[in-house]
């Protein structure tokens, strides 16, 4: 691997890591669609600040764009609040609006600054590595790895100072304020760690790519685990996973790499939807399948165990009697008596199914539960 | 009025307008459906991944012809639907996390397909980026025809199955229980609200489509209560947004999609500010004059029972201190004000105040009204 594609992958690590962060949380409150809206308003905020500072690389384009995300959430909710629309519209209305004014903005624009909507849709995190941070000619690498690093680094303080307070205000949002916390507060610091974040990592990997590595890695992760500290270790891991996966195939196809790695996301989700070891839909049929087995079982057993010792007993217990009685289909009866009698609960003498011991056992168990 | 001339002579003009307006109105109509069933993400998602139908569409057949493209649009947008549905039934993914991730797996597959096609050396390739943002300039007579037609389709599967839509968008349990199919109801709607996005695509472009699909229909919804008056509205105003937008955006030279939200969004406000009985500037009248009402009542209310307390002379004046302590001083003051203009009132030398007698009969009337249904058992 040469130097720029390790910092390529560096960068993508980083970005991942800190977008997983905060994008859990957005998952479990169920406001993943914010992320969609801020990361495509915080574009209006770059270009305002650009009109204010002229300067491409001047830290006031990250406040500018927190401060436009977090005016997006002030709006949506200004909006839904004055009960004319739901929510939802007022998502849909209130983002493209204010994405809208940042294209014509920057159309005004054209030819002038290298500011182009395309490129903050879609990233070009190639160029990253010739972005050099190189303070007093000493190089320290890409600028795209210090700035991200510093917002992992502040997501990652954030989360452990505050996550007390995180979790009440996700899990239980009336506690959290009876308590004395303000779930409002929390809210307002969770979306403006968002628009943070996701003004960092869109210069590199671009606007759609950021809601990819927001909510993708922790839709996973939320199908794994009921544990929050370990939904974020996972959705961290998932989404550097995903992020290397991506630049690789990315390598392969020779395509875009954001796009690869929104789409490697893609597939670890439906990965991880199907073979998820309690949830995934794989480990689902068979346990549905195992408990139609066992339910065929005790009903087998507790038939035998009802009509035991009565007049009865050798009409009811002839194996074919079953199908009829439980209206089995003859394979699937036959099946049920195989492996109840493979486990020892019953055998077959003169065409009658008796309980062994264990079965009669087995039976009174199954009828008291 | 160049532009005015302009568009019943000039040829790109007449175009942009007639195919902006045929977008309005599907968008507009279709919308309203997805406005009143909450699914206004779910038009963002399905635009956003229109895009590898586009590309994908291109790339297979070579062929820029708008239904070809429009084709592979719906196929990738009625797939992430679909897919959302199921991720959300399936598992115990919630529908916003679904829908953000569909949203972008599907956008970055989108792009993926999109530089296998940059790399081709096929000069047809131009023009796909504009997809992302649209273009009306670029618009063709047979564009338009192609748009038309097929959002006449959509239009007319809403005026077919109108009840069947109608129902399923107000109260989907009691139309299971009549028996209709729901679930199919349900998916050939959002089914059509592909179509409403894949019309707009080349115009408007996947990233602002969503807004062209949620702006006409909330806008009408302030406007009535009634869903075949919002639905022809909400086509009005969809229309209205698009021509308007596409005019200036023509003129002004800035990119069509964009001005054209930017229209609709204006509509949007205007509705939210100014329809009557919903819009805030008439409630907020409407509770002003309320208010109004309220304090004069309550003053006159007051004066009476100062008056009852001295049965010998009605109009004996009174000091108003009490009432200034009770119910403050501005409110107090300003009551007395309206209700001596009204003759209701009178301000006697020496500064008390007291009802007059045609007061007195009209609080004795208000007393009445307003009796609590209690008071009569």
């Amino acid at each position: 691997m040469t130097s720029a594609q390790i910092d390529v992958l560096l960068v993508a690590v980083v970005v991942a890591a800190s977008c997983a962060i905060p994008g859990t949380f957005l998952v479990l409150r169920r406001m993943a669609m914010m992320s969609d809206a801020i990361s495509h308003t915080v574009l209006l905020g770059i270009v305002l600040a650009f009109f204010v500072v002229a300067d491409l690389n001047s830290p006031i384009l990250i406040l500018g764009a927190a401060l436009v995300g977090l005016l997006t959430v002030v709006l949506v909710e200004v909006v839904s609040r004055t009960g004319l629309v739901r929510e939802d519209t007022a998502i849909g209305l209130v983002f493209p609006a204010l994405f809208s004014i940042a294209v014509i903005l920057i159309s005004s624009l054209a030819g002038n600054v290298h500011l182009d909507s395309d490129a903050v849709l879609l990233g070009e995190i190639a160029f990253a590595p010739f972005n050099r941070f190189a303070p007093f000619g000493v190089d320290l690498g890409p600028i795209a790895l210090w700035v991200m690093g510093a917002i992992l680094l502040v997501n990652l303080a954030g989360t452990f100072l505050f996550f007390k307070e995180l979790k009440l205000a996700t899990f239980d949002p009336a506690l959290a304020a009876a308590l004395g916390f303000s779930p409002a507060l929390v809210h307002y610091g969770l979306m403006a760690v968002v628009s943070v974040t996701a003004v960092g990592a869109f210069d590199a990997v671009g606007s759609i790519l950021v809601v990819a590595l927001m909510i993708g890695p922790p839709a996973a992760a939320y199908l794994l685990t009921d544990r929050l500290p370990r939904m974020l270790g996972l959705s961290v891991v998932i989404g550097a996973a995903s992020a290397v996966g991506g630049y690789w195939l990315a390598r392969l196809l020779d395509a875009n790499i954001a796009g690869s790695m929104a789409t490697v996301v893609g597939i670890a989700f439906i990965l991880v939807l199907l073979l998820a070891p309690q949830r995934g839909l794989v480990a689902t049929a068979r346990r549905h399948r195992r408990q139609r087995w066992t339910f065929a079982r005790q009903m087998l057993l507790i038939h035998l165990a009802t009509h035991e010792g009565t007049p009865t007993e050798v009409d009811e217990s002839r194996p074919d009697h079953m199908q009829r009685h439980m209206r089995w289909p003859p394979a699937f009866g036959n099946r049920v008596v195989q492996t109840a009698t493979e486990r020892g609960l019953i055998v077959l003498e003169n065409d009658q199914l008796r309980l062994t011991p264990q079965g009669r056992q087995a039976a009174r168990e199954a009828a008291v539960r | 009025m160049d532009v005015l001339s302009d568009l019943f002579l000039d040829y790109t003009l007449r175009t942009v307008a007639l195919g902006s307006a045929a977008l309005g109105i599907v968008s507009g109509a279709l919308g309203a459906f997805a406005v009143l069933r909450r699914q206004a993400l779910l038009g963002d998602a399905m635009s956003h991944a229109a895009l590898p139908g586009v590309a994908l569409a291109f790339l297979i057949t070579g062929s820029r012809a708008p239904l070809v493209l429009m084709i592979g649009a719906a196929l990738t947008g009625w797939l992430a639907a679909v897919a959302i549905v199921y991720i959300v039934r399936a598992s115990r993914t919630n529908t916003d996390t679904a829908m953000a991730l569909m949203l972008s797996v599907f956008f970055g597959a989108g792009l993926v397909v999109l530089t296998f096609i940059q790399r081709q050396p096929a000069a047809g390739k131009a023009g796909l980026d504009k997809f992302l943002f649209g273009q009306a300039a670029a618009m063709l007579e047979s564009d338009v025809i192609t748009m038309a037609s097929v959002g006449a389709v959509g239009l007319l599967g809403v005026l077919v199955l109108w009840k069947e839509f109608k129902l399923l968008s107000f109260d989907p349990d009691f139309a299971a229980t009549l028996g209709m199919p729901t679930r199919r109801l349900d998916m050939l709607l959002t089914s059509l609200l592909v179509i409403a996005i894949v019309v707009g695509l080349k115009t408007v472009g996947v990233v602002l489509m969503s807004a062209m699909v949620v702006a006409p229909g909330a806008a009408a919804r302030q406007w009535t209560n009634r869903l075949g008056v919002m639905v022809t509205l909400s086509a009005l105003f969809g229309a209205a947004a698009g021509v308007l937008g596409a005019l200036l955006s023509t003129t002004a030279q800035t990119s069509t999609g964009p001005t054209i939200v930017l229209v609709a969004t204006g509509l949007v406000v205007v509705s939210l500010l100014f329809a009557p009985t919903r819009g805030l500037v008439w409630t907020r009248m409407h509770a002003w004059r309320s208010q109004r009402i309220l304090a004069l009542e309550a003053v006159m209310s007051d004066l009476a029972a100062l008056a009852a307390q001295h049965s010998s002379d009605a109009t004996r004046p009174h000091d108003v201190a009490a009432l200034h302590a009770v119910r403050g001083r501005a409110l107090v003051d300003r009551a007395l004000s309206e209700l001596a203009a009204d003759g209701l009132a009178q301000r006697h030398d020496g500064g008390g105040w007291s009802l007059t007698p045609r007061g007195l009969a009209e609080a004795d009337r208000l007393a009445r009204l307003r009796r609590a249904p209690s008071d009569f058992l």
